[in-house]
């Protein structure tokens, strides 16, 4: 019980509590000047004080106070009903779904990809440089095009989002897995030619199981950058709904806490799925009888 | 015409690998007659192409000149018709595979009903007395654990030819001599024929009917020793004057395929 208090919270407490004495010295950095200008045009002379206190509760601060964002925070999930547009749950679901429609459909043509890249010559040969050129195009430059494309053909709502997230995320399961399958010692592929076996056999008796460790290596980059895809498909075109466009509006009309509580959502988001996955994978392995 | 008792049968039989810097003659004239039932030890310095003749036979590696016939047959389809089990140097077990289920595999993949390899499971297991560690996985065995499931699987569905390549190379002795009586019980009571690469001079002799010396650059049989040994055989037969002999002439073989070098 010490122990683990002392070796995994203390450390984390320790970065928490310098992050949040950074984080204040910024606040009274950069808010300051505004609230001397403010107190300028008012024809009043303030204190240092004064001027502290002031800038942590800015109505639309450069940097929101650290209270500010948990206010806002509590104040969009908490206090206002899930089915209101003002409910970060609200953004956050419609960003959610998204990401994970995006995942899913990201991890079934990556895995489908890897299988044909190991299985097939030509397609090692053909596919895989396009594999690795599709991500040296940035996905903000793409992401307009694609929102737009599919809008005009009478696509819209969760399923141009998605497709970005699917753009981003078929990449690392792709590279992952043609690594994984291809991971069996040659012992092992071998042995299974001694036993006469099928190529459907020597997949899911040998390659498939040996691939685990890398798909869900794999999958943890991917779902974290589903969801960046998702968000990023949100900004484009002005969505109404979601944590991009809680983002896009909170600086069209700069409300930074706005922004920043939005940027706490996703990023809470983005952990909740990691750790999910990294659930899972921890799960399987051990199924799998793998030396603890 | 081959003999119906021929098992392994190579003529002539070469395999050279062609490699970035020039070939690698692994095999030259290998004249090799292996009747059912024989134990036959390949002994040789490193390089002198044991691994590799064990391959071709198994249909791993392609011959390059020669023939070679297993039961009659090619080597593809006696592979085809899974004619034999082949026992890696090292146990190459699958990590994520209890040991039933890795002795299980192969008779998953040929297609046995689950009953039967059920049963087949446990008699295997109990041959080479690992009962009761069948739901363990392999990294919580012993290497010499591993080793033996590794020839349980070999064993499981019961081909007439077994393969095996330094199976034992990397226990300890003691537990080598014991994996060495096993086997040879094994292979009394069942009357399989047996191809086994090693090292040792005295495993060679203690274990086999038939020695083949062999010696490197290029890779060839130098001496065929038969041995007068009878078939059976307690750890004690070691210190006869007749095995002494034996493993005298496989030295003397060896030495003479090394003076080739010098
Ligand atoms: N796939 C390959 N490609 C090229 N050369 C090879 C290949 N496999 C084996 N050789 C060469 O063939 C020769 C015989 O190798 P082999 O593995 O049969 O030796 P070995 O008698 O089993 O040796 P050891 O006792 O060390 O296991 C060696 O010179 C080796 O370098
Ligand atoms: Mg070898």
């Amino acid at each position: 019980m010490t122990s683990l208090f002392r070796d995994r919270i203390l450390p984390v407490l320790t970065v928490i509590a310098a992050i949040l004495v950074i984080w204040h010295v910024f606040v009274i950095y950069l808010n300051a000047p505004f609230v001397r200008d403010q107190a300028a045009r008012a024809g009043e002379t303030i204190s240092l004080s004064q001027i502290i206190e002031r800038t942590f509760a800015q109505e639309r601060p450069i940097l929101p106070a650290p209270h500010q964002i948990v206010a806002e925070l509590w104040d969009t999930t908490i206090n206002k009903a899930v089915t209101s547009k003002r409910s970060l749950v609200y953004h956050a679901w419609i960003t959610l779904s998204a990401t994970l429609a995006g995942f899913g459909m990201g991890t079934v043509l990556g895995i489908t990809l890897a299988i044909g890249i190991v299985h097939n010559r030509a397609m090692d040969r053909s596919l895989m440089p396009w594999v690795i050129a599709s991500q040296t195009i940035p996905i903000l430059a793409i992401a307009p095009m694609i929102i737009v494309v599919l809008n005009s053909i009478g696509i819209s709502g969760l399923m141009p989002k998605a497709l970005i997230s699917t753009y981003l995320s078929f990449f690392p399961i792709v590279v992952g897995m043609v690594k994984g399958l291809r991971s069996p010692d040659t012992l092992l592929i071998d042995l299974m030619h001694t036993y006469n076996a099928s190529r459907a056999q020597t997949f899911w008796k040998l390659r498939w199981p040996a691939s685990m460790p890398y798909l869900f290596t794999s999958l943890k980059v991917a779902i974290a950058i589903s969801l960046v895809g998702a968000i990023v498909g949100e900004l484009p075109t002005g969505a109404v709904a979601g944590l991009g466009a809680r983002l896009l509006s909170g600086s069209y009309y700069g409300q930074t806490i706005q922004i920043w509580a939005a940027l706490f959502m996703a990023a809470g988001l983005a952990a909740l799925l990691v750790s999910i996955v990294g659930y899972a994978h921890v799960r399987v392995l051990k199924r799998m009888g793998v030396k603890p | 015409m081959n003999s119906p008792a021929s098992v392994v049968s190579a003529k002539n039989l070469g395999l050279t690998f062609e490699t970035g810097d020039g070939p690698v003659h692994a095999l030259t004239g290998v004249d090799l007659d292996i009747k059912k039932g024989d134990f036959v030890s390949f002994i040789g310095p490193s390089g002198c192409g044991k691994t590799t003749f064990l391959r071709v036979i198994a249909d791993l590696e392609k011959h390059t000149s020669g023939s070679i016939e297993i039961n009659g047959m090619t080597p593809e389809n006696a592979r085809l018709a899974r004619a034999y089990g082949y026992v890696f140097q090292a146990a190459a077990l699958y990590p994520w595979r209890t040991i039933e289920k890795n002795i299980a595999l192969p008779l998953e993949i040929m297609g046995f009903g689950a009953a039967e390899q059920k049963q087949r499971v446990e008699q295997m297991l109990d041959l080479v007395n690992l009962s009761g560690f069948g739901k363990k996985f392999p990294w919580q065995l012993s290497g010499g654990m591993q080793q033996r499931a590794s020839i349980a699987r070999a064993l499981a569905f019961d081909a007439d030819l077994l393969l095996m390549d330094e199976p034992f190379g990397a226990l300890d002795e003691i537990v080598r001599d014991h994996l060495n009586e096993q086997l040879l019980k094994l292979w009394d009571k069942t009357n399989k024929t047996i191809c086994f690469v090693t090292h040792s001079i005295p495993e060679a002799v203690y274990l086999s009917t038939k020695i083949v010396v062999m010696s490197p650059r290029p890779g060839r049989v130098t001496d065929v020793i038969e041995s007068t040994l009878p078939r059976e055989r307690p750890l004690d037969i070691r210190e006869t004057p007749e095995f002494l002999e034996i493993a005298h002439r496989v030295r003397q073989g060896l030495k003479a395929g090394h003076s080739y070098e010098e």
